[in-house]
């Protein structure tokens, strides 16, 4: 369907339709929504890990003037254990409300209980320190060894692992265990003649995107409400919002502000359904907006996972066994991605035997949210890092080694189907041809390769195009823009009526004047709503068509289009774009064109990266000093905004690697909650992050589009661990690798 | 507490505002003069979505109190390009694809005009550690570097 | 004939790994595996996400089978 074309548009790095918005700072985000009358709400945390709530007491901050209403769990009308779509796999709404304001129990450091609202912030804070609660504080468990030994506390005493040969009675730490097999592991290991394992440690890190999660809401008597926040997914905001608030979708009107920033953090909702209860029960709309010590606290960082790894193969490299066991926390409800990292850790080999075992364990941290390709990131680090050990235990080149074995087309996955086109074979061949490769290390420099798979996402999308009698027109999609998507929309909705990109203005619209789309996460937005663009686009042009024939009194077939005009095949006339719409009101009316999808046929991106480092030994320091990021696009829409996709998810999958940890104290208490000492990337600890885009087209997209926001964080918790292990000399199985830890490794190894 | 009445100058436009003590400049340009463009990240000084400048000095805007700002020259985002031009550094951000979801562009904005100001020729390690107290999280900084690098060559140039 | 193939879950409770079913859309095709499984509910499949022919469908329920299909069923996955 889509192999190498010449495209009029597709291909540019044309400039984004909202970026003066962007750099002038006139574009608003989810702060800056200012309504009259509004005032502000604030919530209280729990300052303990693990406690039961013996008494509630909100009198005094209710009297307090200029405290308008208060908030509690209480407030939710009773909600049924049903599942709910938000973003992240299936969560239990009474898990989803129990999170947002706690009920009886707090299960993390900074768990919500109370809302505030009153006429200032200051106001809203004092009340607060007003609020009575007694708590009766309970043993936290903050590890997966911990949480899964006998006699742990329990958080949930209704918690019975699923999952398991026999149904079990008694009450447990862990929600779900999980398997994935293919062959026969046994046999496997049995035919290997060389066998790595390790077990490997990644902490609890952040998407740490740098805007708050922040909302305005209005609540109206005569329930139409309104809420303005920062989204992934502002369909998503309404589906969870009406549903724990009891109210009817068509009632519940959510508009997505520009968003700085969610990576998977902003899928879900913390502040919009307490803010709308605050604003009902003040008959006033209410800002909430979460400082940074309450994002770090109170959201959902990415799960902190310890794993065993082992590999066999034969002398020759070719792998015959591969075998995992994760246990991933879930924070203090179930539900972490460890399903994802069990189907995508082996992904990247066509092996015949594998068997992976893995644990959705819950413990007193925060509960867990998507975070970038979530799940797959932590398990690669282990595969990856074994991959390169097995390399260096045989003799090989990694590169080489991982091309005898890389899966294709074909390759039969763990988790079901077989691989379609796929091109890991063309990031690998690229890895070993380029620059980088070919540079020497000096002297305590190491490098490290790493591959990683992610599936991609399709799902729903809406839009229409509405062109204006001057030929212009408004690309009206539901995909919020966090990384420069418009820009694609734009290109993708230009090509087939052939007229120039910036005659089309691309918005975001909200959930009551664009129809249903799910949110903008699983690297789904350029393929899906792309793919909707595309046929919203088709759709124009046969209208177009149309148009020209009805004013000719031809048929339709009688009319081509080419090069932004309609051409009478049955005679010489043409028509512009523009002149059909100037008299499109006296033909049928103004012209709009729509697709509405269900989008099928995402296909995978695999990515390669390379990274050189030099350690200072005398005190563990790590540098990165070259990087490069290689990954399959299918078809880069607006390839410099692929590259900064690459780009990004290499820094993040960069600081995870080098530095960034969440840091518990022994009661369970976040000890780390600024970006002072959780400590993400800044300009100076990097070098230029080059990259290589493959394009291996995925048949099923009409351009060939595969998504490519997540894989980029996948490959480099091991290519940066790796390429310590190669610079001190001494293996590596916990991240991250921070001064003290690489300090104490190459101690240790003295 | 009464507020009290403060008289300075945002972006050479002499400006009265009235705030409560306690109130930082990010609140009162956010919230009592509705100037949205700077942004606040955390709060704390640590992230640069505020950057601001006071008196020509680059600032965090929320480690200044609002009542600091009397009598002082206040520079931010909206002072920067005038209404139907963008500046160079503007510019260069959109052409080299500096940003990606845009928070923090306001702050790098006016740091990297700060920074081409005292250092109209700087090298990428002294652009580098000029911005480090500026966090970008989707960008990886690759394309913002090279973003300022080119906008001081041009400003250079155009000198 | 289409060959089913079941999810790694699937399987506990049909104790095969896979199945051959005749059926012209995804909606009989369901209806055929609850009838033969019964420990797999509706609800439960139409949990899952499929693949026919390799290509990932979420939410099917009308996608036609052809007679020489290969489908596979997997769990939803999300992304960020």
């Amino acid at each position: 369907m889509s192999e190498a074309r010449e495209f009029k548009y597709i291909g540019q790095s044309t400039i984004r339709p909202d970026g003066f918005d962007k750099v002038t700072g006139r574009a608003n985000y989810g702060a800056d929504l200012a309504l009259p009358g509004m005032i502000w709400g604030k919530i209280l945390r729990s300052p303990h890990a693990h406690a039961n709530i013996k008494s509630l007491d909100t009198r005094r901050a209710e009297a307090l003037p200029g405290v308008l209403a208060v908030a509690t769990h209480s407030d939710f009308p009773s909600v049924s254990d049903q599942a709910i779509e938000s973003g992240e796999g299936s969560l239990t709404l009474l898990d989803l409300a129990r999170n947002v304001l706690a009920k009886d129990k707090v299960l993390y450091h900074g768990h919500a209980i109370v809302a505030v609202a009153a006429k200032t912030a200051a106001i809203a804070e004092q009340a607060l320190a007003l609020i009575d609660i007694e708590y009766e504080v309970l043993k936290p468990v903050l590890d997966v060894r911990e949480a899964m030994a006998a006699g742990a506390p329990l958080l949930h005493a209704d918690m019975f692992t699923q999952g398991l040969p026999e149904k079990p009675t008694t009450a447990s730490n862990v929600a779900t265990r999980l398997e994935f097999k293919m062959g026969d592991i046994e046999a496997g290991f049995s035919a290997a003649e060389v066998v790595v394992e390790r077990e490997f440690y990644t902490p609890t890190a952040h998407q740490g995107y740098i805007e708050p999660h922040a909302c305005t809401v209005r609540f109206e008597k005569d329930g139409q409400s309104m809420i303005w926040c920062s989204t992934q997914g502002h369909f998503d905001v309404r589906a969870s919002t009406a549903k724990l608030l009891g109210m009817e979708l068509g009632k519940l009107k959510v508009i997505a502000s520009e968003i700085g920033g969610g990576f998977g953090g902003k899928t879900t909702v913390y502040l919009e359904p307490v803010a709308l209860i605050l604003s009902r029960k003040s008959g006033r709309p209410v800002k909430m907006i979460m400082n940074r010590d309450e994002v770090f606290k109170a959201t959902g960082p990415g799960s902190a996972t310890r794993s065993w790894v082992k590999i066999g193969a034969k002398k020759d490299g070719s792998i015959t066994a591969m075998q995992g066991r994760l246990a991933y926390e879930a924070g203090a409800f179930k539900g972490s991605p460890v399903m994802m990292g069990c189907m995508t850790a082996f992904t990247p080999y066509a092996v015949a035997n594998m068997y992976v075992e893995g644990f959705d364990v819950v413990v007193n941290k925060a509960k867990v949210a998507a975070y970038r390709a979530p799940g797959a990131p932590q398990a690669e680090f282990a595969v990856e890092m074994l991959i390169n050990e097995l390399a260096v235990k045989l003799g090989r080149d990694p590169i080489d080694l991982r091309l005898q074995n890389a899966a294709k087309e074909g390759t039969q996955t763990i988790y079901g189907p077989k691989l379609k086109r796929v091109g890991l074979v063309e990031c690998l061949e690229a890895a070993r041809d380029s620059k980088h490769y070919q540079q020497a290390l000096a002297e305590n420099q190491g490098r490290g390769v790493a591959a990683g798979f992610w599936f991609n996402v399709g799902g729903q999308s809406s839009v229409h195009i509405n062109m204006n009698p001057d030929g212009t027109g408004t690309i009206v999609e539901g995909s919020p823009d966090i990384g420069g998507s418009r820009a694609s929309m734009q290109m993708m909705a230009a090509e087939r009526p052939c007229i120039a990109p910036s005659l089309l203005k691309p918005i975001i619209g909200d959930t009551e004047n664009v129809a249903f789309s799910a949110g903008t996460g699983g690297s789904r937005t350029t393929f899906a709503t792309g793919m909707a663009v595309i046929e919203a686009a088709e759709d124009v042009v046969a209208q177009m068509k149309q148009r020209a024939a009805s004013l000719w009194n031809v048929t339709a077939e009688q009319v081509d289009w080419a090069d932004g005009v309609a051409i009478n095949l049955a005679g010489e006339e043409r028509l512009s774009l523009a002149e059909i719409c100037a008299s499109a009101d006296r033909t049928g009316g103004q012209i709009s064109g729509r697709g509405n999808i269900n989008a099928r046929g995402a296909g995978p991106s695999f990515a390669v990266h390379l990274c050189d480092v030099d350690v200072d030994k005398d005190t563990g320091k790590v540098d990165v000093v070259r990087y490069t990021a290689i990954q399959d696009a299918g078809k880069a829409i607006h390839p410099k905004y692929v590259e900064g996709q690459y780009q990004g998810g290499a820094v993040q999958g960069i600081g995870w690697a080098l530095n960034e940890e969440y840091i518990y104290s022994k009661e369970g208490l976040l000890e780390n909650a600024g970006f002072l000492d959780y400590r993400v990337p800044v300009a100076s600890d990097l070098p230029m992050i080059d990259t290589i885009i493959v394009e291996v087209p995925n048949n099923f997209h009409p351009y060939g589009v595969r998504g490519v926001g997540e894989s980029g964080i996948i490959p480099p918790l091991a290519a940066v661990g790796y390429a310590v292990e190669d610079a001190i000399g001494v293996p590596v199985t916990d991240l991250p690798l921070s001064p003290p830890r690489v300090f104490g490794l190459i101690q240790g190894s003295r | 507490m009464a507020k009290i009445h403060i008289t300075t100058s945002i972006n050479g436009e002499a400006t009265e505002f009235l705030c409560e003590p306690h109130e930082t400049l990010l609140d009162v340009l956010r919230n009592d003069l509705q100037m949205t463009g700077t942004k606040e990240g955390c709060g704390s000084g640590d992230c640069g979505a505020c950057s601001v400048t006071v008196d020509g000095r680059l600032t965090c805007a929320c480690l200044v109190l609002g009542v600091e700002a009397a009598g002082r020259e206040i520079g931010t985002i909206e002072g920067i390009g005038s209404s139907d031009k963008l500046s160079i550094i503007q510019e260069k951000f959109l052409e080299h694809a500096a940003l990606q979801c845009g928070i923090c562009t306001p702050g790098l904005v006016v740091s990297a005009q700060a920074l081409i100001e005292q250092n109209p020729n700087p090298t990428e390690a002294e652009a580098r550690y000029f911005l480090a107290g500026n966090l970008c999280r989707c960008t990886g900084y690759d394309k913002i570097i090279r973003a300022v690098l080119d906008a001081a060559a041009t400003m250079r140039g155009a000198a | 004939m289409a060959r089913v193939t079941f999810s790694s879950e699937q399987q506990r409770y049909t104790n095969e790994v896979a199945c051959e079913v005749s059926a012209a859309d995804y909606r009989e095709l369901i209806d055929h595996i609850t009838q033969r499984y019964p420990a797999l509910s509706r609800a439960d499949l139409l949990q899952m996400a499929i693949a026919i022919d390799g290509e990932i469908i979420h939410q099917p329920l009308l996608e036609r089978i052809e007679p020489n299909s290969e489908i596979h069923f997997f769990h939803f996955v999300a992304g960020g």
